[in-house]
């Protein structure tokens, strides 16, 4: 039996009187790719931040190597999030300020690495996504792809356990989109990291070992994602 | 291949002549060529030959004697294979996916169309994963990216296809299923 790295179940969350989630079962082992789908709405991108340990369950529990993450503190949850888990969104991450390789060093400064070992690193990363030569370049000069490359460098540089990227290719062309992806696929399999993939895109989702398509909230094991 | 399934589909409500088997078959799938009697004869002597439909009787409603068909418990069961069946997720299969839920609604019911789309979606995002894997694979050539890039864009929307058909099969059911 593979073991399961990050395992959810019975996951609810509420916001207010609507039932986001309800009672959604999930896991994903050290290394595979698993696309969460299904139409807007569905819970897909609440059940990434409970996964991540970014929002808090209702009911239900979400474990990391086997511990229960709903029982730590938030701060111990943030540890967390900056040692083990990288997180990639649509856009709008990197600090407009900083350049591409201080935008994908911070990561590894707010751990305490040093400003030069800091920026060596990121350059590589950079190197990895293609985009080296971008590296002293503001996210403002950059293209939507070029950014989303740096966003996600960022988002391995600490060499996380799980990425969690929430329609990574969303704001992007199809061309560029599969670029980004292809470049972070390539990535994670030669680093071994897990990766949840919201998408609502096949094209996308087909990227992914598998995928689980949620409706309404909860699993929909048609795997059509419409109602009946 | 597809008309001999049609018209056992067709069939699967109880006993029918040619004539209202064309009518039925044009009526139900507009999309589809219209069936010359021709053809719905040729079919019907197939289909007899290998014992999936059988005579059932004469019928002689003021103009010529017609001769009525009947599914065999051994065309029942064809029916159902194919129903079964995954078409193999090429692009433009459309015509043949919508038969097969047409079909499965006249010969079953709602869940049995629903069953059906879900393992041809299954079936389909499978294919899209080894087209996209062959994309992602080192040494891959521009020219076999770009082929699958062809088949992936189809199959999307054969997907995108399947999705809605699923919202709508109640809808289609009593559209089918009304005399």
């Amino acid at each position: 039996m593979t073991a399961h790295l990050l395992t959810a179940t019975g996951v609810q969350k509420n916001y207010g009187p609507t039932q986001a989630l309800r009672g959604v079962d999930f896991s994903i082992a050290a290394g595979e790719i698993v696309a969460v789908t299904g139409p807007s709405g569905c819970g897909k991108s609440t059940l990434l931040h409970c996964l991540a340990g970014l929002l808090r369950v209702d009911g239900g529990e979400v474990r990391y190597r086997d511990q229960d993450i709903g029982l730590w503190s938030e701060a111990a949850r943030s540890r967390l999030r900056r040692s083990d888990f990288g997180v990639l969104f649509q856009f709008g991450q990197l600090v407009p300020e900083l350049t591409a390789a201080e935008n994908v060093g911070l990561p590894l400064l707010l751990a305490g690495s040093g400003r030069r070992e800091a920026r060596e690193a990121a350059i590589g990363w950079l190197d990895r996504f293609g985009v080296a030569d971008l590296a002293d370049k503001r996210p403002g000069a950059m293209s939507g792809g070029q950014q989303q490359r740096c966003a996600a460098a960022r988002a391995l540089v600490t060499e996380p356990q799980v990425v969690f990227a929430d329609e990574p290719t969303g704001a992007l062309d199809q061309l560029s989109g599969e670029q980004v992806l292809g470049a972070m696929v390539q990535v994670v399999r030669e680093q071994g990291a897990a990766v949840v993939l919201v998408t609502h895109e096949a094209t996308i989702a087909a990227y992914a070992d598998r995928e689980i398509v949620l409706r309404d909230g909860a699993v929909d094991p048609t795997g059509l994602g419409v109602a009946p | 291949m597809s008309t001999a399934h049609v018209l056992l589909g067709l069939l699967a409500g109880g006993p029918r002549h040619g004539y209202d088997l064309k009518r039925a078959h044009d009526e139900r799938l507009p999309q589809a060529k219209p069936l010359a009697y021709g053809q719905v004869y040729a079919t019907l002597g197939r289909l007899e030959r290998d014992g999936f439909v059988e005579q059932s009787g004469q019928e002689q409603d003021g103009g010529p004697e017609r001769t009525s068909y009947a599914l065999t418990e051994l065309g029942r069961k064809r029916l159902d294979t194919w129903l079964t069946e995954v078409e193999p997720p090429a692009p433009h299969v459309t015509s043949t996916l919508f038969n097969k839920v047409v079909v499965a609604l006249l010969a079953a019911d709602a869940d049995r169309a629903r069953q059906y789309l879900t393992a041809q979606r299954a079936a389909h995002m499978t294919r899209m994963r080894e087209l996209t894997g062959v994309k992602s694979t080192p040494g891959t050539t521009v020219g076999d990216v770009i082929a699958a890039d062809y088949a992936l864009g189809h199959l999307d929307a054969d997907l995108r296809w399947l999705q809605t058909t699923l919202a709508r099969v109640a809808e289609l059911q009593k559209e089918v299923t009304t005399p």
